[in-house]
């Protein structure tokens, strides 16, 4: 059955195969099915993380209760700042969701084969993430129970008014609750011919009308397998631009207000970059222990993190690449007031934060440009680590710093969140992490049918070039390439 | 048998461990006439809708229209709850239910009511979002999906073909299709197995 190459897997080589060891159609599906059939599978680590999934999200339900009985006010926001650590969040949150989509939708537009092993749990984290986003703005609120009155298109509200659709606030319920949508389709659709196997593969009579009925029938026939990668390729090509739609329009809240330090056109593309680096280092910091856990790492090889690490740098030097034309927007445009707002990151109440971010997003990644290092497993899950920080902070320099001190210094104050906005901050994780681990737990948590076709291709370029003067296949050319042996023969 | 045939079973089966195989056999069987052919495999096989001669251009044109829709309804949107183009209308129009309380606009900054710049990211998010259902719910559609049961679940070892074999069905539907002959036919395209699939 498996026959998987285990020495090869000991000292994890760095090539340009995308599955190592020997591989069958039968061994790449029996070893992600594993993990929903055969629930043993499932470390002590998977119980002991989700724990504590659990609890924070415990923590989440608290805090919700509390906002909710006495106000916004529980929070630390207040009239200079009214949008602390809910707006922060929010962003952080959909940033992270952002990589999901890049790697799912993008990368299957650029051919990149790479991405089929891992699609499926980043659209995950893209939903879920997504999920943990929406939690803040509807709270912020504060009766997020009319607040479909306010913001969403179904009638006016009690005052008779409909939602002001020249407002960026609108255009985000738009993007967010689209982009919700169609990466939910997306996700679903991927899953359909996947659980068609799940349901032929179990004995389990509930399981399998269950598994059938998600799966809807699906049968693998030719002319269906045509429409449905029509339709998959087309949800790629619209999912594309709505996710660069989605961090634009998030960066329109801010920078469609005159605020210093908002009201920049770096914006847009500098939040979108930034939005799929801290989706990068989430997607690695998922994938780092899950590869190990579930014994994948001939699915999930040091070529794939490799070249993650790669997207993450070159992302990274984008955004840094931003802050740099901050600093130098707000000198050149000769307004004293952006002048004022840059020297006030620099050294004023939060120049601590604002250099805390410079290291983490600016200085530390660079250690990726050297490729030991980036191959380092536990170097790179600490910088995955940092650049999430980083990011965090990012939202934390725009948000608090600009709107403590705008133009009059008798409307200045300070922002210091309290105990329940840490308490919602970390029940969000919570619900990621539940959410996450019930996932990987429940779910095939990599694409079978896409691998299958994978090592097809991979089969076939092998063949092509063994007839082709027998040279060995180039790695920077062919899109899939190397010494994998297909055991079909 | 032959005569019972075309009645009782839905078709006959030929199962194929490799996908060059199975494309192999349909290229051959439409050369031979036969046009009621299906192929079942757990992925798509490259080359397989050239084959079978199944390319559908509906799921495209579908989305696109669904797509024009999804601007459409939310520029509209946009543009009759903000704008006072609803008080032009008819009175006995205006007094229907809910069309009065379609039209408040609102004067922001002495902005224009028709400020359309400021109607783009709405129109876009919805054209995507129908686009998207579009796509989905149309795949599924056309598809006939969803379907619980079809005939050919009735195949033995049908469960292989989302798993890692390659299953090609003739239709006892098909003109060309006779018991015997169709059967030595398949034989000949080199199958692992070849079985009938009761209706």
């Amino acid at each position: 059955m498996a026959d998987i190459d285990a020495d090869a897997l000991e000292r994890e080589p760095l090539n340009d195969t995308l599955i190592t060891g020997k591989a069958t159609y039968r061994s790449l599906e029996d070893q992600i099915t594993n993990m929903v059939f055969n629930q043993r599978t499932h470390p002590q680590s998977w119980l002991f993380i989700f724990v504590v999934g659990f609890l924070l999200l415990n923590l989440l339900m608290m805090a919700m209760t509390w906002l909710l009985y006495k106000g916004v006010g529980v929070w630390g926001i207040n009239i200079p700042c009214a949008w602390g650590f809910d707006i922060i969040n929010f962003v952080w949150w959909i940033g992270i969701g952002h990589a999901g989509t890049l790697i799912s939708a993008i990368l299957l537009l650029l051919r990149q084969q790479w991405r089929n092993s891992i699609n499926r749990f980043a659209e995950a984290m893209t939903l879920f993430a997504v999920a943990c986003a929406g939690i803040y703005p509807l709270f912020h609120t504060g009766r997020p129970w009319v607040a479909f009155y306010w913001l969403g298109p179904i009638g006016p509200n009690i005052l008779g008014l409909w939602p002001q659709f020249r407002s960026p606030l609108v255009w985000d319920v738009f993007a967010v609750s689209t982009y919700a949508s169609v990466s939910l389709m997306f996700w679903f659709v991927g899953l359909i011919p996947d659980l068609a196997t799940l349901r032929d593969k179990t004995d389990n009579k509930a399981l399998k009308v269950l598994f059938g009925m998600i799966a809807m029938g699906w049968r693998g026939s030719a002319r269906h397998w045509e429409r449905y990668e029509t339709a998959y390729l087309i949800l790629a090509g619209l999912s594309t631009p709505l996710v660069l739609s989605v961090h634009t329009i998030v960066s329109f809240d801010f920078a469609v207000g005159i605020v210093p330090g908002w009201h920049t056109t770096i914006f847009p593309p500098y939040f979108v970059a930034g939005a799929v680096y801290a989706g990068f280092a989430m997607v690695l910091t998922l994938a780092i222990p899950i590869r190990a856990w579930y014994g994948l790492k001939n699915q999930i090889t040091m070529r794939h993190l490799d070249w993650m690490a790669k997207v993450m740098l070159t992302t990274g030097l984008i955004v840094f690449y931003g802050y740099i034309m901050e600093v130098f927007y707000g000198w050149y445009s000769g307004n004293r007031f952006e002048w004022a707002m840059i020297l006030n990151r620099f050294k004023g109440p939060y120049a601590i934060f604002y250099w805390a971010l410079i290291a983490c997003n600016g200085v530390i990644p660079q250690v990726l440009w050297n490729p030991k290092w980036r191959r380092n497993l536990v170097v790179l899950f600490f910088v995955s680590q940092v650049v999430s920080i980083g990011m965090w902070l990012e939202r934390y320099i725009i948000i608090p710093v600009s709107l403590t001190r705008d133009f009059l210094p008798s409307s200045w104050g300070y922002y210091t969140p309290s105990v329940w906005d840490f308490g919602m901050f970390a029940g969000t994780i919570g619900l990621f992490i539940c959410l996450m681990f019930l996932f990987i737990r429940f779910m095939p948590i990599i694409n079978i049918f896409e691998m299958k076709d994978l090592l097809s291709r991979i089969h076939h370029a092998r063949h092509a070039a063994d007839d082709h003067n027998h040279t060995d296949v180039d790695g920077t050319h062919a899109p899939v390439t190397g010494t994998l042996v297909s055991a079909e023969e | 048998m032959n005569s019972q045939s075309n009645s009782s079973i839905y078709g006959l089966v030929a199962e194929f461990d490799d996908p060059d195989k199975i494309l192999e056999a349909v290229t051959k069987m439409k050369a031979a006439g036969y046009r009621q052919i299906d192929a079942y495999s757990p992925f798509p096989i490259h080359g397989m809708t050239d084959a079978l001669d199944c390319h559908d251009p509906k799921v495209p044109w579908l989305i696109f229209i669904m797509g024009i829709a999804g601007t459409f309804a939310g520029y509209s949107l946009e543009y009759m709850t903000s704008t006072p183009v609803l008080d032009h209308l008819p009175r006995f129009i205006r007094l229907l239910p809910g069309v009065n309380e379609m039209s408040y606009p609102m004067n922001i900054g002495g902005r224009p009511f028709h400020s359309w710049p400021n109607f783009i990211p709405v129109a876009f998010e919805t054209t995507i979002l129908f686009a998207a259902l579009g796509a989905v719910v149309g795949m599924l559609l056309l598809n006939g999906l969803p379907r619980p049961h079809h005939p050919i679940f009735n195949a033995p070892r049908f469960e292989l073909a989302s798993q890692d074999k390659f299953i090609l069905c003739v239709e006892a539907a098909d003109p060309n299709f006779s018991y015997e002959d169709t059967w030595q036919f398949l034989q000949s395209l080199g199958p692992d197995i070849v079985s009938e699939v009761e209706r």
